[in-house]
């Protein structure tokens, strides 16, 4: 009998939830399947058999926009309202999903002109880490440009 | 019209279930019940009468198809529930069997979740706005469903107001509700409705066949002087144009262009061309 209420309590005690906190995920699966199995007197259920759901592949909608592409609702034609003008090359491109017609998508910023400021990048970030003696080897161009380190003057060994 | 008589004669006579692709274009008629192409099969010669279409006739893998409007579930069956021409569209990526539908034509709009529609304000009441929709009863739309508004930045809203917005909750036990934002918090052309224009009303098929990608009569219409019009797929048009005699011709336009055979329409279109 103390057993019983011994074990009852520390049931109820796991239930509650700074116990369990700790425990995983898969623990607190476990213990919310048994408790929803557990029919308790208090609760009514339907004395019926367990009726197996007909998995369906008929979805019901009532909505057009499924089976018909439709245009945006708004319109205006020869300049009447430019915002609706853009706001309907917007949404109906972006509905048909279609590619930008020029094929390329237009950079900002020319490849020529970033490798140009690339090159220079270089200088001044490697001036950044260089201590002072390398200093010298960072000299500033006419426009204010950094060239980049030029090579370190290594030991030559005399050829006899 | 002899073609949907035979067709109901038919239906009458015979009282079986019919291949779904085998009446695709055809007028059909509620309490109709047809087959999805997988079961084709199984009925068998008793059945439609005709050999099944599908290729792979071994492999019966389930795919999800789509009943739209004017069909229902009935079991494995679809059930037509509105007499008009079925329609069907091919999947055009991805999973699924397509969608199915009836192309029907009314007058009375039944709200749906997601359709655009314009509605005009009846009612101020506290934080919503009434809107009269057309439907069995009028929407409500908040205060803050409007780009950019907040508790102390409210929406410049007045009773009588054009609203054109999407519905968030339609069904048949909710009133409905709109918004005039999307998902990302972004107007996208909804909200109020700017000031003059007209407002008027055609079925609902005709908003259908304007807003279809091919429709000639919005290009057409849209050649001949600026003009601005937006579609409520509640059957409400709204245009507006730079006199008031060209709003109304452009109304007249929109509202016969349904009964009229094409060479009547370009007939016209050409006489206003010369006018």
């Amino acid at each position: 009998m103390a057993a019983e209420r011994k074990t009852k309590l520390f049931k109820n005690l796991l239930r509650m939830k700074f116990m369990q906190r700790e425990l995983d995920s898969e623990t607190k699966k476990q213990l919310e399947e048994e408790e929803k199995k557990i029919i308790n007197e208090e609760h009514w259920y339907l004395d019926l058999p367990e009726l197996k759901e007909k998995e369906s592949f008929i979805i019901e909608e009532q909505s057009f926009l499924l089976c018909e592409d439709l245009l945006y609702g708004r319109m205006s034609f020869r300049g009447f309202n430019p915002e609706v003008e853009k706001l309907m090359l917007q949404m109906n491109a972006k509905h048909k999903a279609e590619e930008v017609e020029d094929g390329t998508v237009e950079f900002d910023v020319s490849d020529e002109e970033m490798a140009r400021r690339y090159e220079t990048l270089v200088g001044t970030i490697g001036k950044k880490f260089a201590r002072k003696r390398d200093h010298a080897n960072y000299e500033e161009d006419e426009n204010g440009d950094v060239k980049p380190i030029k090579a370190k003057k290594m030991f030559l060994k005399p050829q006899d | 019209m002899a073609e949907p008589v035979s067709v109901a004669a038919d239906y009458l006579a015979g009282s079986r279930a019919r291949a779904a692709r085998t009446v695709l274009g055809q007028v059909v008629l509620p309490g109709e019940e047809l087959l999805l192409p997988e079961q084709e099969d199984a009925e068998g010669p008793g059945g439609a009468g005709e050999r099944p279409l599908s290729l792979n006739a071994g492999a019966r893998s389930r795919v999800r198809v789509v009943c739209g409007p004017g069909l229902r579930r009935c079991g494995d069956r679809l059930l037509v529930t509105k007499c008009g021409r079925l329609r069907h569209k091919e999947p055009g990526s991805g999973s699924g069997g397509g969608v199915y539908w009836v192309d029907s034509q009314q007058k009375r709009y039944v709200p749906v979740k997601g359709d655009h529609v314009i509605g005009i304000v009846t009612a101020k009441s506290g934080d919503i706005f009434k809107v009269d929709v057309g439907g069995s009863e009028p929407a409500s739309l908040s205060y803050l469903s409007f780009e950019g508004a907040t508790k102390r930045n409210r929406p410049n809203v007045q009773v009588g107001d054009l609203i054109y917005g999407q519905f968030v909750v339609a069904n048949k036990d909710m009133e409905p509700e709109m918004v005039c934002i999307d998902s990302c918090g972004r107007a996208n052309g909804m909200g109020v409705i700017g000031q003059d224009g007209l407002l008027f009303k055609v079925t609902l098929g005709l908003i259908r066949k304007l807003l279809a990608p091919d429709c000639e009569i919005i290009q057409e219409v849209g050649k001949l002087y600026p003009l601005e019009i937006v579609f409520g797929m509640n059957g409400r048009i709204w245009v507006k144009a730079k006199t008031i005699q060209q709003t109304l011709i452009l109304a007249n336009i929109l509202e016969a262009c349904e009964h009229m055979t094409s060479d009547q329409r370009k007939q016209i279109f050409s006489r206003l061309a010369e006018s």
